[in-house]
């Protein structure tokens, strides 16, 4: 008999997420999957999972998991009080429940079941696009998961992964001039990198909303659609930008006035409405590290 | 070409229009150089985005300068015939726009080969160019807030078919029971980039 974990309370939103659909963006379908990569492989590190098995992407906790069979869990993200898996893999035995509280910093937690989460894959992928409508639908409370056959590689003997948390104050992130730079004023990208921006309450997988100074446009015009990746801070007409995350559309309409360096969105993902980031200057972008 | 910064880990490539942008594509999906996770063509520019764990930009800029671009593939796609029942909301305020009558943007519509250029807006959804078409569309003033499935639509130089329901601001002038875009179909998307289409009128 297979196993299941059982959703008892799926708090905000709680989706199955996996390394996503790269390769299809040509067709419209762009890559989704976790929203913070790096602690999306660290919980299935944690339970001995190859990194890109599928887990439990939850925002803003409130997840009520229960164990239908004896199943190891880790967290990773967002520390939930009453998280006790967090960064330590963690036996539930059947009948016990994982109840993650409201996070005191960060805001999106990574529940990794050792086996993986073995929902039905859609396009090469368990990941839930919520622009695009691909994939699981998000959780609701009684949805059974099916959890995977064990990997043949042993559950790793770490105790506790010394890995910080997310912060919960002003929040620096690298960025480049992006294509579209030379549409914007100097003047812009000063303030871009020189004042915080304040996270939007409508920010969500898509992307991140921001609040502050306006981008002034160094021309007029409209840019035919073209094609972005994470992390692109596009600006709309009314100048404040957005950043955009794991379920951004796979082209955009407006210009790109710059980047986030790949590795530094996962911390993006972590911002709460209301916090604050700033973005630096990395300056020789050609020798610009790579993401990872 | 010009390669414009397009992160750590991507290329935005600007060409000289659709044509140079479907030739590079046809080269590249065909035979794309190590460490290509992804290819977004668009109206002018094509991004190339990498896998970081397999190539650097600098590597992949060299390798892509090197390719030469296939407008023989580009031109030798695969021919979809999609069924229309030209019955769109929007087909009298597009014959206004272009100065003629309704049977004519029917003609217009049906007379000549259509290519996919791209996809993008949602999946499976293919922006369509006809060579000689001289479409100039303007978007409704306001977008619906549901466009229902199979509805053929016009905006710009562009024709396309909604996949599902979904907001929308295109010129609706008719619609289709093709499925465009099927998640159990391998590809799911029916317009492809390169994709050659004649849309052919049926009765209503």
């Amino acid at each position: 008999m297979s196993r299941t974990v059982t959703v008892l309370e799926a708090g905000l939103l709680t989706t199955v997420q996996d390394a996503g659909r790269p390769g299809r963006a040509a067709l419209g379908v762009g890559r989704s999957g976790a929203c913070d990569r790096a602690a999306h492989r660290l919980a299935n590190r944690l339970v001995g999972n190859p990194e890109d098995a599928a887990v439990l992407e939850v925002t803003f906790g409130g997840l009520v998991l229960r164990a239908d069979h004896d199943v190891l869990v880790a967290t990773a993200g967002a520390r939930c009080p009453g998280g006790t898996a967090h960064h330590a893999p963690v036996w539930l035995r059947a009948g016990e429940a994982l109840r993650l509280g409201t996070p005191d910093a960060g805001l999106r937690t990574y529940v990794a079941v050792r086996g993986g989460v073995a929902v039905e894959p859609v396009l090469g992928s368990r990941s839930t696009d919520v622009l695009a409508g691909i994939g699981p639908a998000p959780l609701s409370p009684g949805d059974v998961l099916p959890v995977g056959g064990c990997p043949t590689s042993g559950a790793p003997g770490v105790d506790v992964a010394p890995v910080p948390d997310p912060a919960s104050g002003d929040v620096a992130v690298r960025v480049l001039p992006g294509p579209r730079r030379d549409w914007f004023t100097d003047d812009a990208w000063a303030l871009l990198t020189g004042r915080p921006y304040a996270v939007n309450q409508d920010s969500n997988r898509v992307g991140v909303r921001l609040d502050g100074e306006p981008l002034q446009r160094a021309r007029d015009g409209e840019l035919p659609s073209e094609g972005m990746v994470r992390g692109a801070l596009q600006v709309p007409p009314a100048g404040t930008p957005v950043l955009f995350l794991a379920d951004h559309p796979v082209t955009g309409g407006y210009p790109v006035i710059g980047y986030v360096v790949d590795q530094d969105v996962d911390r993006c993902a972590q911002l709460r409405p209301g916090q604050r980031v700033r973005f630096t200057w990395l300056r020789g972008g050609a020798g610009a590290p790579a993401g990872g | 070409m010009r390669v414009l910064p397009s992160g750590t880990t991507s290329l935005l490539l600007e060409l000289d229009g659709l044509d140079a942008v479907l030739a590079l594509y046809a080269a590249l999906s065909d035979e794309p150089p190590p460490g290509v996770l992804d290819l977004v063509p668009a109206a002018r520019t094509l991004l190339v985005v990498a896998d970081p764990a397999a190539t650097t930009l600098a590597d992949l800029e060299a390798a892509l300068r090197r390719v030469t671009p296939r407008p023989d593939a580009a031109r030798a796609g695969d021919l979809v015939e999609i069924p229309v029942t030209y019955d769109g909301d929007d087909l009298d305020d597009v014959a206004r726009t272009l100065g003629c009558d309704v049977p004519d943007v029917v003609r217009r519509h049906t007379a000549a080969e259509w290519t996919v250029a791209f996809c993008g807006f949602a999946p499976g959804f293919g922006y369509l160019t006809q060579a000689g078409g001289h479409w100039d569309v303007p978007r409704r003033p306001s977008p619906r807030t549901r466009v229902p499935a199979g509805s053929v639509a016009l905006a710009g130089a562009f024709s396309g078919v909604y996949p599902r329901e979904s907001p929308g601001g295109w010129q609706l002038v008719g619609r289709t029971d093709v499925p465009v875009f099927d998640l159990d179909r391998e590809p799911p998307a029916l317009l492809r980039p390169g994709t050659r289409v004649r849309f052919v009128e049926v009765g209503p």
